[in-house]
């Protein structure tokens, strides 16, 4: 009972760290997601005097992904009514160039003002338009989120840590009796320990399954999927492969690293 | 004879101010069977832990089979400790192991493979007539039993000495004098070296032995 107790105690401290570090995934996630939708959504609006090239401005400008003309057709076309054809070739003549600038990611509020400035150092650019100010606030929010997720999964991990660390303690205790009879009749470190490292990889395995299963039913029965659809970005809650493989790695990770450092500081009985 | 225990002007202490044993020498042959004796608290149990390295020498040289205790290697004692079998008076078997996995100890530790050390097991608890138990777990047994099988441990590898610290202790008459029987067994059957530290030499021994007796730090052979 009392060894059924400690090994609870370990699975739920290994447990929680992995509980939260997918938490943070799916947070860097709906982020990263969230920046795509801005980023394919959001464009600034560039008047110019004169036909300006993508190339050299994408070449001048890395954060710009693409440069396109706006035709002023739709607008000349209105006026067709009111307007004899001299005015309307006049008007398309005079009238300025609009292009419509795609960015490669979504930009911070300073990137935006330095590139709108860079741009208007260009002789044949009049204005440079951004829309960033709507956008600006739910992506604040949710990068403030993550910063507070950060500190919240770096507690977490100090706790949990410490938390093991009295587990692996108690192991140590309950294995000490064990360990040093070995000693007694010459068993090396590796063979003295096994039982301890074949627990405490157990205990991790457990604890990773424990973490699949429990995004397994939460990814399947899509209680998170109408948020997300709220602000119109899709997030994968667990990628089996992906997850999976970090969570065996970081479970696996601790509990042999801590497994090492409770045989290491083992002093034989004298 | 060879000589399997040296010990030169030997001092063992467990910190600087106290000093157990005081610049002691003797040795023990191959084969012999020896008796070390004192009152409580002389160094008794203290001189067996340096003769199986739990304790290194704090002056003088100790070596035992071969292999020299000062400043030993944890590989080199592993090794040493692998041909020396050691028996306590509270029998230290490991509690939540069969009697057979217990028995079986030294012979997984000395890389025996599995059929070569269940035969060997078998035929060990037949001797100390447990072959019965060995399904069995430690507390199961009474510490007569307990005993019997932390002999058959000891012997399980045929070491070069056997080690005993009071293996008698904690045993009624009818128990102890089954482990002197097997005690004196190994050294006349398999020509074992016999390190006993007892409070009394029993009076049924059949066999020569060697005595030493510690007294104020001292060890001195008593003819």
């Amino acid at each position: 009972m009392k060894s059924l107790k400690s090994h609870f105690s370990l699975i739920a401290a290994l447990f929680t760290i992995l509980f939260t570090v997918q938490v943070y995934q799916i947070l860097d996630r709906s982020i990263s997601s969230y920046e795509e939708s801005l980023r394919a959504n959001y464009s600034m609006v560039v008047i110019a005097t004169s036909a300006l090239d993508e190339g050299p401005i994408k070449a001048r400008f890395p954060l710009v992904r693409s440069l396109e003309e706006i035709s002023p057709e739709k607008v000349i076309k209105r006026l067709e009514k009111d307007m004899d054809k001299t005015s309307l070739g006049l008007l398309r003549a005079t009238l300025p160039k609009f292009y419509k600038l795609s960015l490669e990611h979504y930009p911070q509020p300073e990137e935006v003002d330095m590139l709108s400035s860079k741009l208007m150092n260009l002789k044949s650019i009049k204005k440079v338009e951004s829309f960033s100010q709507t956008h600006d606030q739910i992506y604040k929010l949710l990068v403030l989120y993550k910063g507070v997720t950060q500190i919240f999964a770096f507690a977490i991990f100090i706790v949990t840590m410490l938390l093991i660390a009295k587990e692996m303690r108690i192991w140590q205790f309950q294995h000490q009796d064990r360990m040093n009879i070995m000693a007694l009749f010459g068993a090396p470190m590796m063979l003295r320990s096994a039982v301890l490292f074949r627990l405490a990889i157990m205990d991790a395995i457990i604890a990773a399954i424990l973490v699949l299963i429990t995004f397994s039913i939460i990814s399947a029965n899509g209680w998170a999927e109408p948020y997300f659809a709220d602000i119109n970005i899709h997030v994968d809650i667990f990628n089996y492969a992906k997850d999976g493989f970090l969570h065996f790695a970081i479970a696996l990770s601790l509990s042999t690293i801590l497994a090492s450092l409770l045989i290491l500081t083992h002093k034989e009985e004298v | 004879m060879d000589k399997v225990i040296i010990a030169k002007d030997l001092t063992l202490s467990y910190n600087s101010n106290e000093t157990i044993i005081n610049q002691s020498s003797f040795d023990i042959n191959s084969g012999d069977f020896v008796f070390i004796t004192g009152a409580s608290g002389s160094g008794k149990s203290t001189l067996l832990k340096s003769l199986y390295g739990a304790l290194p020498p704090k002056k003088g040289e100790l070596s035992v089979g071969g292999v020299v205790l000062n400043n030993i290697s944890s590989k080199k004692l592993n090794f040493l400790r692998r041909h020396v079998g050691i028996v306590f008076q509270d029998y230290k078997l490991i509690k939540e192991w069969t009697i057979e996995k217990n028995v079986m100890l030294p012979l997984i530790i000395s890389g025996y493979a599995k059929d070569v050390s269940e035969v060997q097991v078998q035929k060990l608890l037949t001797h100390v007539k447990l072959n019965h138990q060995l399904g069995k777990y430690p507390l199961e047994l009474s510490g007569g039993e307990q005993q019997r099988v932390a002999m058959a441990r000891a012997l399980a590898h045929n070491p070069i000495i056997i080690l005993a610290d009071e293996p008698t202790g904690n045993l009624d008459d009818y128990s102890s004098q089954v482990i002197w029987n097997l005690l004196e067994g190994a050294c006349t059957q398999l020509k074992t070296t016999v390190v006993v530290v007892t409070h009394h030499i029993p009076e049924t021994m059949k066999l020569d032995y060697k005595h030493f007796h510690i007294e104020y730090g001292s060890i001195y052979e008593v003819t």
